[in-house]
């Protein structure tokens, strides 16, 4: 899949990043760093702020304080559009499709807006030379088969996956996903998280990924950062968060006590 | 397109010939009536069943067009090409800043900002006597002076020009919803946030679909002004962008065609309805609530699901027995 490969040069870094909703302090002084090319899992409770965080770097809400560095400028102030078209692409917590659209018009409708094609009144959609793309990454998401079937009747994982796949149509140097596996069964989890590690190694993009499921975050992740009241808790590599007495105590729990003890054993 | 364009000049000829076929004076006004408020409920429908976008306040347009161009005939100045052009242009530029307003807005407060425009313009009309006539509307006759061998003055010409016009309409609108701009429209009306982030400039699509439905309704006011030689003020009623809204309803949304089917049958209702009874209100709303609350869609809708369900059926029943003579193929 030669053409769907990504430049290396994107990194992306927050630094000191700062929001509250009203009383609630959702992110707390964040500072993390993503090397071009690197796959990083975000861990963390509900309500540690791991969306807000998302939401704050794609430019859907905007920091009280601190700085969003993507290729060296600063993003904060950007709307979300402008974001999406430097290179971010996102996929929501909740799948987000257009419902009476089939799966390819869905993604011929996001390739003809990253060709900057989405005003052209002249021809019919979609426009020569969409298709090309949004059959390469159907193809890349295992998603050919149900090409036809309208995005509101596609089965969950599918609709998780179309909404990955409409982030790929933008060619996104750094891809943030939120909870792929969400609400999927154990075996329909690995399958995804399969999909979603044979699509980071093919395009070798920038991914963050947000996960519950801990076995799957030790299983794939280069790098885990822990999420909690808004702070990072501890971040590093995945045998690192599964020794770090802190995590253990706030939030792996007696049970990864377990498995970590047996882990080192 | 060609099939369209092929498509066009059917549903032309069928226009040009019907009036032919019946000589009845009533089956020629009742067709242009059709046309001008086909126009006004097609063009509504580019916002409502394609963007997602319902305006309260379509008819402000309807009647842009129609006072532009009466006053712009009525000075003698241009000729009635010209007078066309600059109605839709102005009623385009009116679009244009209010749309530039009202899309900042969402859903029920779009609506109403949309149907408070309309009822200001409304006031306007009423209220600026001198220059519309007020309540009277405009007075004296719209001229119709000839141009390019063109006379509209006779009958069967201007009902010719109208039918001409009308497909052309039609055609550029087909156009625009089969376009990947059509496209962009239907990914803001299922997911505005969603269509915003795959890059997607919501807010400025969403005023060029307006500036456009806008110009297309405002044709449909230069119809009836040229028909009825006159323009008024129940033009930029709030009723008659319910009429269009109701239009859409009887009609359906989701079909490109289906606005038409809709204006037809209120067309008729109002015509055939009024001969018999005074109660047309009533049997109006008993129609609507018919519409909504038994087949929950507009006809043209309805009998689109129809036909693809009954394929569906179809097709499996077919595989079934496909299925079967495999089966049995293999025991033989
Ligand atoms: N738009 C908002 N307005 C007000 N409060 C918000 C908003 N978004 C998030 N919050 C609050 O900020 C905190 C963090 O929420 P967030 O959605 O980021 O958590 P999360 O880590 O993604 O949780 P989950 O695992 O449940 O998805 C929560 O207390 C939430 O109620
Ligand atoms: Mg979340």
């Amino acid at each position: 899949m030669p053409r769907l490969t990504i430049p290396r040069l994107a990194m992306l870094k927050v630094e000191n990043l700062s929001k509250s909703f009203g009383g609630v302090v959702a992110m707390r002084d964040v500072s993390l760093d993503f090397p071009s090319g690197s796959l990083t899992a975000i861990i963390g409770p509900n309500g540690a702020g791991k969306t807000t965080f998302f939401n704050l770097i794609s430019g859907h809400i905007r920091p009280d304080s601190g700085r969003v560095l993507f290729g060296g400028a600063d993003l904060v102030g950007l709307s979300s559009l402008q974001i999406v078209r430097r290179g971010i692409g996102r996929a929501f917590q909740v799948a987000s499709l257009f419902p009476s659209l089939t799966l390819r018009e869905c993604l011929l409708a996001a390739v003809v807006s990253h060709f900057r094609r989405s005003w052209s009144m002249l021809g019919r959609f979609p426009p020569p030379g969409a298709g090309r793309d949004a059959d390469e990454i159907m193809a890349l998401l295992g998603l050919t088969a149900q090409a036809n079937v309208l995005a509101a009747n596609l089965s969950h994982g599918d609709q998780k996956l179309l909404d990955i796949a409409l982030a790929l149509a933008g060619k996104p140097k750094v891809l943030l996903l939120d909870e792929p596996t969400a609400g999927m069964g154990p075996d329909e989890r690995w399958q995804m998280i399969g999909k979603v590690h044979r699509l980071w190694e093919a395009q070798r993009t920038t991914l963050v990924f947000i996960e519950h499921d801990m076995d799957i975050v030790f299983k794939i992740a280069q790098t885990i950062q822990v999420l909690k009241y808004g702070t990072v808790l501890a971040s590093g590599t995945p045998d690192e968060i599964r020794r770090n007495p802190d995590v253990i105590d706030a939030y792996l729990g007696t049970d990864h006590r377990l498995s970590a003890a047996v882990g080192a054993a | 397109m060609l099939r369209d364009i092929i498509l066009a000049a059917a549903a032309l000829a069928v226009l040009l010939l019907l009036p032919v076929l019946i000589p009845h004076p009533a089956l020629r006004d009742f067709i242009v009536y059709v046309i001008a408020y086909g126009l006004l409920a097609m063009s509504l429908n580019l916002l409502i069943g394609f963007t997602g976008l319902v305006s309260f306040g379509h008819a402000a347009y309807f009647a842009s067009g129609a006072y532009g161009f009466g006053l712009l005939m009525q000075s003698g100045l241009v000729s009635v090409p010209v007078a066309m052009l600059a109605a839709v242009g102005g009623t385009a530029l009116l679009a244009l800043a209010i749309g530039a307003i009202c899309v900042r807005l969402q859903e029920i407060y779009f609506a109403f900002i949309t149907l408070a425009f309309q009822m200001f313009i409304h006031s306007v009309i009423l209220t600026w006597v001198a220059l519309t006539g007020g309540d009277q509307g405009l007075r004296g006759g719209i001229p119709r002076p000839a141009f390019l061998g063109i006379d509209l003055n006779d009958g069967r010409t201007l009902y010719a020009f109208c039918a001409v016009v009308f497909v052309v309409c039609l055609l550029i609108m087909r156009q625009i919803v089969q376009s990947p701009f059509g496209y962009t429209l239907r990914m803001i009306r299922d997911n505005p946030q969603r269509a915003n982030f795959v890059g997607v400039n919501v807010r400025r699509v969403k005023l060029a679909i307006f500036v456009i439905a806008s110009s297309m309704a405002s044709i449909g006011g230069i119809v009836l002004a040229l028909f009825v030689s006159g323009a008024y003020p129940d033009f930029a009623f709030w009723t008659t962008s319910g009429e269009a809204i109701f239009m859409i309803m009887l009609g359906g949304s989701q079909l490109f065609i289906g606005p038409l089917v809709g204006t037809v049958m209120l067309q008729a209702l109002n015509h055939y309805v009024t001969i018999y009874t005074e109660h047309h209100g009533m049997v109006l709303g008993t129609v609507i609530l018919i519409f909504v609350l038994g087949l929950r869609r507009g006809l043209a809708d309805w009998v689109y699901e129809w036909f693809q369900s009954r394929n569906t059926r179809r097709m499996a029943v077919m595989a079934a027995a496909q299925l079967g003579e495999a089966k049995h193929d293999k025991l033989a």
